[in-house]
This record gives C-alpha cells, structure tokens and sequence, in this order.
C-alpha cells in the first residue's frame, strides 16, 4: 500500500478533528498507514481486536464513558458485526466505522468477493447510514460528513473505500 | 455450591459509588435487577458476547471508575476473543466475573461448554489476565467482593454457582434511556 496518496493521513486528521480517542481495528493492509498513525498518537488508544464486532461493542462501552471512538476494518468484517450492530441500534449509539473494499476491483481472491457484494446492503438493513469513496480527493471531505453525522445526528455512519483507490494489494506466494 | 442471587448480593454488598457494572444478556442482568434497578447498570437485553467488550470501552473511557463486567458462562463463550484483546490493554479499573453454572439458562438449561471441561480462568491466564482466580465458595467470594472494592489489575473471575432459575427480575428494556441514564451517572461520578 505504498501509493496512499496521502488519503490515510488525512482521515487521520479527521479522527483527530472530531476528538476520537478510542480506535478499535483488525489488522488490515488498506488501513495500514492510519493504524500506525493511531498507535503513534498519545491521545488515541488504539485496540487491536480478534474479530470485528469487539470493536462494535467497545464503541458503546467508550460513548458510555463519554469518549468518541471509531472502527476500522476491511468490507470482510462486516458480516462479523451484523448482531452486534443491534446494540448501536436498540440503544441509539454513535457509531463511525471506515471500510476498506475487497472484492470489487482488481481482486485476486474469490472468496473476498461474496462479503464485498453484501457490504452495503447489510450495514443499511442493520440500520447503518453508509458513504462510498472512490476517489482520494473525496475522502477528508466525506470522512468529516460522517463524523458530523455520527456525533452530532447519534447515527451509525459508515465509509466505504474503494478497492481501487487504496491500491492493488502486493500478495506474492 | 453458591446461589446465584445470593453471590450477586454479596458481590454487591458494599458496592462504592464508582463502580459502574455492565452485566451481560440474560440472568446476569436479572441478578442485577434483583438488587434494585440502577442508573449505575447497563442491563444488557441482546449483545450476546458483547458484555466484556463494552466494558473495556467504558474501563479505558473512564480510568477513575471501577468497571465491573458480570455475565453467564454462554455469554462469555460467545465473545471468548474479547479476553484476548482484554489481555493485550489491561486497564487496571476492570473486573471480569462469570457467573459459571455450566448451562444455558435463558434456552432451558442445554449444557454449555464448561460443563464438558473448557476451563475459563484457564483461558483468562493464558491470555495475559494472570489476576485470575476460580470461586468455589462463601469464602472466595467476600475476598473478591472485597478485591473489587481495591480494584489495581484487570481481574478475572469464574464464580461457580448452582444452575437453578430464580425468578426474573426484569429492568428496563428501552436502549436508550439505559443509555442516558448511565452516561450521565458515569459522567457525574469521574
């Protein structure tokens, strides 16, 4: 992921911005220069989790200490989070999660590809408003609209990032 | 072995004023009830799996409080890989208790896991919980009621209780006034 166009570190900006203080994350190449800018950061605690709906619930427990956190994960994750997200649902949290897309553009693996055809339409039946971004000029704009939208609307709010604009992910057996 | 409303009761017994307890879906959250509905308890009503987890947020949100994390052995199992990410933060204003009797109660009582031998304090430990004890009796109990009290190490408890089904006691179930209420208490105590 080498070619980032400088678009993590502005979302980056973004989190910093809106006051966020918890990320929870799995490990994910797309996201990779904005996890080691969360890890760098002294006023961000970063939590790596074991499967995507940690981050779900750890977000409620942090909007119940009045802190703002968000959620990175890849479009894969998603499908882990589908129950979990009746907690942001039933209890009206925030909720700001950014997606980065497999599946969709230049994909070498097919079984990335039925998770990133369902990514939208479960995070929208689970009652998640979601944002696309294919282009890197659009991502501090729309990532600051999600934000605003998350905390100031106490919405669930989702960014989707383009698989062909994070890159095509070096893999070599 | 130990009652389940009776093991709340003496958990709870001198409870401070900033422990905040986030029980997990089903009796967890009516033995909680069964002590008076709180502002200070978030009665989790789904979530399965989730319980620990929002605990660690609110543990890491708010380091003067004393987070207390009370759920069933079910619930447990179906987040076991929050302990792991638990494992690796260790905020030291953070119990974990398991209310361990071996069954699905809120299903009609299926055997769970634990019952075939899985080991949870043995999953704590392994984890990096070293500050992780099995409770057996009366005894065990008041010295954990009394550790939550002194909280200094992210703790965690298998307390072994009966699989007997005592009355529900039912809080609210309205997420959003469970919310409220506990954000605005946690804010007023640090």
């Amino acid at each position: 992921m080498e070619n980032q166009s400088g678009w993590p570190d502005q979302l980056f900006d973004v989190l910093k911005g809106a006051d966020i203080k918890q990320v929870g994350y799995v490990p994910d190449a797309g996201h990779a220069r904005l996890i080691a800018r969360c890890k760098a950061d002294n006023d961000i605690r970063d939590i790596v989790l074991s499967t995507e709906e940690e981050g779900v619930a750890l977000a409620a427990g942090a909007w119940l200490g009045g802190q703002r956190s968000a959620l990175l994960m890849q479009s894969s994750g998603v499908g882990n989070c589908i129950n979990m997200l009746s907690l942001i649902q039933a209890c009206r949290f925030p909720f700001l999660t950014f997606i980065t897309m497999r599946g969709e553009w230049a994909e070498f693996n097919p079984w990335q590809v039925s998770m990133s055809r369902a990514t939208e339409p479960v995070l929208t039946a689970m009652g998640v408003k979601v944002y696309r971004v294919d282009k890197a000029e659009d991502v501090a704009d729309t990532a600051q609209a999600a934000a605003d939208l998350a905390f100031g609307g106490d919405l669930a709010v989702a960014v989707l990032l383009a698989q062909k604009m994070i890159g095509r992910k070096v893999w070599v057996k | 072995m130990l009652e389940r409303r009776k093991a709340i009761a003496t958990l709870m017994a001198n409870r401070g004023k900033n422990m905040f307890v986030v029980p997990g879906l089903g009796s967890t959250t009516w033995d909680m009830a069964s002590l008076g509905e709180k502002d200070s308890d978030f009665y989790l009503w789904g979530a399965m799996g989730g319980a620990a987890m929002i605990g660690l947020g609110l543990a890491l949100a708010k380091p003067k409080l004393t987070v207390v994390v009370i759920t069933g052995d079910g619930e447990m199992l179906m987040g076991l890989g929050s302990l792991a990410t638990i494992g690796v933060q260790r905020p030291a204003n953070l119990a974990v208790i398991v209310f361990d009797n071996q069954h699905y109660g809120e299903t009609g009582m299926q055997a769970s896991h634990t019952d075939q031998g899985v080991d949870l304090v043995g999953v704590a430990r392994a984890c990096g919980i070293t500050h992780a004890f099995d409770v057996q009796d009366e005894g065990a109990l008041k010295t954990l009621a009394g550790e939550l009290g002194t909280l200094k190490q992210t703790l965690f408890a298998r307390v072994r209780i009966a699989a007997d089904e005592p009355a529900r006691v039912l809080p609210s179930k309205d997420g959003v006034e469970l919310k409220l209420r506990f954000r605005k208490a946690a804010a007023a105590a640090g």
